[in-house]
């Protein structure tokens, strides 16, 4: 590893834990408790960012696909199945971090909305990406079969979304956009979303490298036996 | 063109010929398609007013597990004696044994279909003619198997193959099953043309984008 990649992963991370510092103090002291809703509205400040992280995930591993399939690179391959094991981590705590804020505020865990459903689609097709690369034993085969998925699970999403959201919808869509939000709440939500995606950005970049490594071993391997 | 569409129906025809002397795959779909519709009333306890509410979903559930299972033996029976290996020697196109394979699936599921959907509407005791309804089943097993095919071919070549189809296939597949079971019960409860159109198109859309997008990226699936 170069020095400037070593500079480069501290920068990483120093302005991750900066943000992620200051996002915490903005949700437990900055940002005033909202009206309507009172205090479990602050998950919002969680469930929110995880689940934009999520999509962002899953649409690196979607462009990485096809540049994989593309241009035959083992590292474009690294990085869209690095992308897609955060992305379902993401997706786990969005599907566990919804139903936390959805029981007081709707009295219900879950419910059939374009938005749930989605995501939920969403976390059984990128682990059933991940079922496959870990099924498939050779390596370009494997990277070839989790390419194909993850281009075909990426264009299943507005598909998904546009069915179940002429079937039934519930969610609080545009709250964000119709100027629900308070300015300090809006503030807020950036600064989480920030922190956030930096966060995905170095497990990302940690998770491709060790992935890397992993076939450089493998490769050395081969070449001993 | 023309030469393209021979070499289809070339590979499509052997897929047929296998069929009809062994009558394998029609055979075991369409018993395992109707003994879920059996097991499926058990569970529903159907009887008088809950009959409509669970037909829609009934057949597609049937349909659904009979497809993915009718999809998995398409390329599973390529795997024995390396046939595909052989398939692969053919001087054709990858986009054309896509195809001449997608033709074979659609005709098995298909013609499960048709013998399903009517003991379905008479286990229901609802009216056996409805037009609507066969376009509905022909479009939807259209969607199953663009996506079937292309996934049934990354299937065979894992472990765990035979669980390997439903896993990949069924999330991909959700809109249209969603869109035809909708479809199915307005058209259960007399609904026109007009009440199931926005689920046709979405049918439509569906079959069109992964036709397409499957005819592009069977080549990495199938390459060495």
């Amino acid at each position: 590893m170069n020095k400037k990649n070593i500079l480069r992963d501290y920068l990483l991370a120093g302005l991750g834990i900066g943000l992620m510092i200051a996002a915490l103090y903005m949700v437990f002291m900055y940002v005033p408790t909202d009206k309507h809703t009172g205090i479990v509205q602050r998950i919002f400040y969680f469930h929110v960012p995880v689940a934009w992280v999520a999509f962002l995930a899953f649409f690196i591993t979607f462009i990485y696909s096809i540049l994989y399939l593309w241009k035959r690179n083992m590292k474009l391959d690294a990085i869209a199945s690095a992308s897609a094991e955060i992305g379902v981590i993401f997706t786990t705590l969005v599907l566990i971090t919804g139903p936390i804020w959805a029981k007081p505020i709707w009295g219900i865990w879950w419910t059939w909305d374009a938005r749930l459903t989605t995501s939920l689609v969403l976390w059984v097709i990128y682990i059933a990406y991940l079922l496959v690369r870990s099924f498939t034993g050779e390596p370009g085969r494997s990277a070839r079969y989790s390419a194909v998925v993850g281009i075909i699970g990426f264009i299943d999403v507005p598909i998904v979304f546009l069915t179940v959201n002429l079937w039934r919808t519930q969610h609080p869509t545009a709250i964000i956009f119709e100027g629900g939000l308070t300015t300090p709440m809006l503030i807020t939500l950036m600064v989480c979303i920030a922190a956030f995606t930096v966060l995905y950005i170095i497990l990302t970049i940690q998770d491709a490298r060790l992935k890397n490594m992993e076939s450089e071993v493998r490769r050395l391997n081969n070449r001993l036996v | 063109m023309n030469n393209i569409t021979k070499k289809i129906t070339v590979i499509f025809w052997k897929d047929i010929l296998t069929e009809l002397r062994t009558k394998q795959v029609i055979t075991s779909v369409l018993v395992f398609a109707i003994l879920v519709m059996v097991i499926f009333n058990f569970a529903f306890g159907t009887g008088g007013e809950t009959a409509e509410l669970a037909a829609p979903g009934i057949l597609w559930v049937a349909i659904t597990f009979g497809g993915v299972l009718g999809f998995n033996r398409i390329f599973s029976l390529e795997k024995e004696n390396s046939r595909l290996e052989g398939l692969m020697l053919c001087p054709v196109d990858r986009t054309v044994l896509y195809w001449g394979k997608l033709a074979g699936g659609f005709t098995f599921v298909l013609a499960v279909a048709i013998v399903v959907t009517p003991v379905c509407l008479a286990l229901f005791n609802l009216p056996l003619v409805l037009p609507e309804l066969v376009l509905v089943v022909i479009l939807a097993i259209s969607g199953f198997a663009v996506v079937g095919t292309l996934f049934s071919a990354i299937a065979v070549n894992t472990r765990a193959r035979d669980i390997m189809l439903p896993i990949l296939m069924l999330p991909v597949v959700i809109p249209v099953i969603i869109a035809a079971v909708n479809a199915t019960s307005e058209i259960m409860a007399g609904g026109s043309w007009g009440d199931i159109s926005i689920w046709l198109q979405i049918i439509i859309t569906f079959d069109f984008i992964y036709a397409v997008i499957a005819t592009l990226v069977f080549e990495f699936v199938v390459e060495e």
